[in-house]
């Protein structure tokens, strides 16, 4: 394959794989952006729905609990609740439906525990609570509900203090909560091996014990959400890892409820998207890689081998055209030089026929004359043959055709041959097939090349050469004989090889060639309808084939 | 030798010019011109046996002189003298009656030989004719 074709294909290549890559990587990529994003935009909606859906949950709760302690107030007076016997059968009731109450106390303006129903009577009875900030706040705003503390029994709780103005007289009731309640709720909105969800208050401390985000009441392992207002959705890296954080702020108490996830685990089916994307992505740039370089190479290949057609078509086109150009001048050049060459003859013969005369017999010099016009005659005869030759050459006779035996004729042109070859120790061998038809053709033209042949393989080979000729018959349509002539001289050289048919070419000028022999062969050969081709590795002889056509 | 007449015509003065002398020392009686026109000039007062004619000349070919020859004096033997080996010339002078055809350059002898033949072919036909008009004579 030459330079020229290897970057063709590289080019053809190049093109064939940015135009159909390109749009497979566009498509892939665009594919993978929307899906990706469709995905994402999925995954912040439904953690920010489940922080919002556990918000109302929470704030759901916290008013049932804030109702019935405001209906026990407004239903009942000071007095009647100071009854601690009275306040214990209200507490067993409330207890009855919900074991979230801990315990329940009635405390005046100020401060002091008027009653009290639950496990620490001896404890808080006595407590006055005038200077917990709670009290003022409640006091004041009439419901409170506090942050979750462990208190005095090392347990999570809460309280809910709901005031009453009744007449002149201002009290409180207050009802300690478990929060075990509250983490249950919470803990409904962790998802997934390392999801997680809890409740800050505006401290950034935690109000329920998370899974991994820290102890109760610490600050939580996570970024600040105290103050967020309303409900967000964040991807945060945080120690290390991506982790998607939806936050929303609960109005009453004021806490804000956080859910956490594993951003990795939560986009695993994206990431398993894309992972097949890419794999039959991968598949398809193998296939059109390997389509296109398969199709390029059969197509170079093809293309390889049409220009050689059609070089080899072209050569014998030029061929043929320098055959008959020149074929044209040898005849012009030797028509011209014919005239001159007569009478240059003529006026030796006449010189000759003069000297012949008695006057001139006794002159000194008429040896050397003789001799000269002997010498000028001999030349006369080479320089007629050349021209004859060319002459011959260059005519455009029809061919006599005739049924030829192939055999038969390359035996009496070898009979021709050989005294010559017998004379410089030339064996001549004939190997021929059986079955070969007559052909039809002109005998004595045939007969001219096939004489061309033989003389300048005898010229080949020297002493003791070896000259061999085959013949065979191709049954094909057109059916042909091939003629092979081969010698073992010294072959011809590689960039000799075309030349070998051009007139006056000749590798023994010095010998007398005239470089016509082959010439006039071809042009016989190609007027019979066949051809003749040459072959030689310009070492170990060279062959000359002929195929005839049967006709 | 038995001497007879022959007319050279060719453009190439030196050629006429030798064979003339030459056919002369031959001992013939030889005449050249180098045109077709000016041979069928000279065939109008003089009487020729073989004629040597090339068929390349400017002004009236070789061809075309030959065909008003022969239909002038049939007798008269003519040998074409071709330049360009080109054998469609030379067979076309034999279809129109020419003795032979010669390729130049052509030997003196040969040409020479070639000359004596045709003279012959024409003494020969000559006495056939004579023959004929003497044995046909009494059937007219």
């Amino acid at each position: 394959m030459s330079v020229y074709h290897r970057k063709l294909r590289c080019k053809m290549i190049v093109l064939t794989l940015s135009f159909s890559l390109i749009p497979l990587f566009v498509l892939g990529a665009t594919f993978y952006y929307q899906f990706s994003s469709a995905y994402e935009g999925m995954v912040l909606e439904s953690i920010r729905n489940r922080a919002q859906n556990r918000v109302s949950a929470l704030e759901l709760f916290f008013e049932e609990r804030v109702a019935q302690l405001t209906v026990l107030v407004m239903n009942h007076s000071y007095k009647t609740l100071s009854d601690e016997e009275f306040l214990n059968q209200l507490f067993e009731s409330m207890q009855s439906r919900s074991k979230s109450y801990t315990d329940l106390g009635l405390i005046d303006a100020d401060g002091n525990h008027v009653a009290y129903v639950g496990p620490f009577y001896e404890k808080l009875k006595h407590v006055n609570y005038v200077h917990e900030p709670w009290f003022s706040a409640v006091m004041s705003s009439g419901l409170f509900i506090s942050d979750v503390f462990s208190g005095f029994r090392k347990v999570p709780h809460f309280i809910i203090a709901v005031r009453r103005i009744e007449g002149n007289r201002t009290w409180i009731l207050r009802a300690t909560v478990n929060s075990d309640i509250i983490d249950k709720i919470v803990r409904t909105g962790q998802l997934g091996r390392k999801g997680d969800a809890f409740l800050v208050n505006y401290r950034n401390e935690l109000q329920t014990s998370p899974r991994f985000s820290g102890e109760l009441l610490s600050k939580p392992r996570a970024p600040d959400f105290s103050s967020t207002a309303g409900t967000i959705v964040e991807k945060v890296k945080f120690e290390g890892e991506s982790y998607l954080f939806a936050a929303s702020a609960l109005a009453n108490p004021r806490w804000v409820m956080v859910i956490r996830e594993d951003l990795s685990e939560k986009m695993a089916p994206l990431f398993e998207a894309s992972y097949l994307e890419g794999v039959i992505g991968g598949l398809g740039i193998l296939l059109v890689v390997v389509g296109t370089l398969f199709t390029t190479r059969s197509m170079t290949n093809e293309l390889i081998r049409m220009e050689h057609e059609k070089g080899v078509a072209d050569h014998a086109m030029m061929q043929a055209a320098k055959m008959a150009a020149l074929g044209k001048m040898a005849a012009g050049v030797a028509h011209e030089i014919n005239n001159p060459l007569q009478i240059i003859g003529d006026q030796a013969g006449w010189m000759k026929d003069l000297l012949a005369e008695e006057e001139f017999r006794e002159s000194a010099n008429y040896e050397e004359l003789t001799n000269c016009l002997k010498k000028i005659e001999r030349n006369l005869e080479r320089c007629r043959s050349i021209t004859h030759r060319m002459l011959r050459f260059g005519r455009r006779m029809e061919p006599a055709l005739e049924e030829v035996d192939v055999h038969s004729l390359i035996d009496e042109t070898i009979t021709f041959l050989e005294n010559e070859a017998r004379f410089r120790e030339i064996h001549i061998e004939t190997q021929y097939a059986e079955k070969v038809p007559h052909i039809t053709t002109d005998r004595a033209q045939l007969q001219q090349v096939f004489l061309n042949i033989i003389d300048n393989g005898l010229d080949a080979v020297g002493r003791g050469g070896m000259i061999r000729v085959k013949t065979s018959y191709n049954s094909g349509i057109p059916g042909e004989v091939i003629i092979e002539f081969t010698d073992n001289g010294p072959g011809i050289p590689k960039d000799m090889l075309s030349k070998v048919f051009d007139p006056f070419f000749s590798t023994k000028p010095a010998n007398g060639g005239t470089g016509l022999g082959l010439s006039i062969s071809y042009s016989i050969i190609e007027k019979l309808g066949g051809k003749i081709s040459v072959e030689s590795d310009g070492k170990h002889g060279a062959t000359f084939t002929i195929r005839l056509p049967v006709k | 030798m038995e001497k007879f007449r022959v007319l050279i015509v060719d453009d190439e003065d030196d050629f006429v010019e030798t064979m003339v002398k030459r056919l002369k020392s031959k001992g013939l009686e030889a005449e050249g011109v180098n045109r077709g026109h000016a041979a069928l000039e000279l065939l109008r007062h003089k009487e020729f046996d073989v004629c040597v004619l090339d068929v390349r000349m400017p002004g009236m070919d070789g061809i075309e002189t030959l065909r008003e020859m022969k239909k002038r004096d049939p007798s008269l033997e003519v040998i074409i003298l071709t330049g360009h080996g080109s054998v469609e010339s030379g067979i076309q002078g034999l279809q129109l009656g020419a003795y032979n055809y010669v390729m130049k350059p052509v030997p003196f002898p040969e040409l020479l030989e070639q000359i004596v033949q045709a003279y012959e072919r024409k003494v020969i036909e000559e006495e056939r004719r004579q023959h004929r008009l003497v044995h046909d004579a009494p059937e007219l």
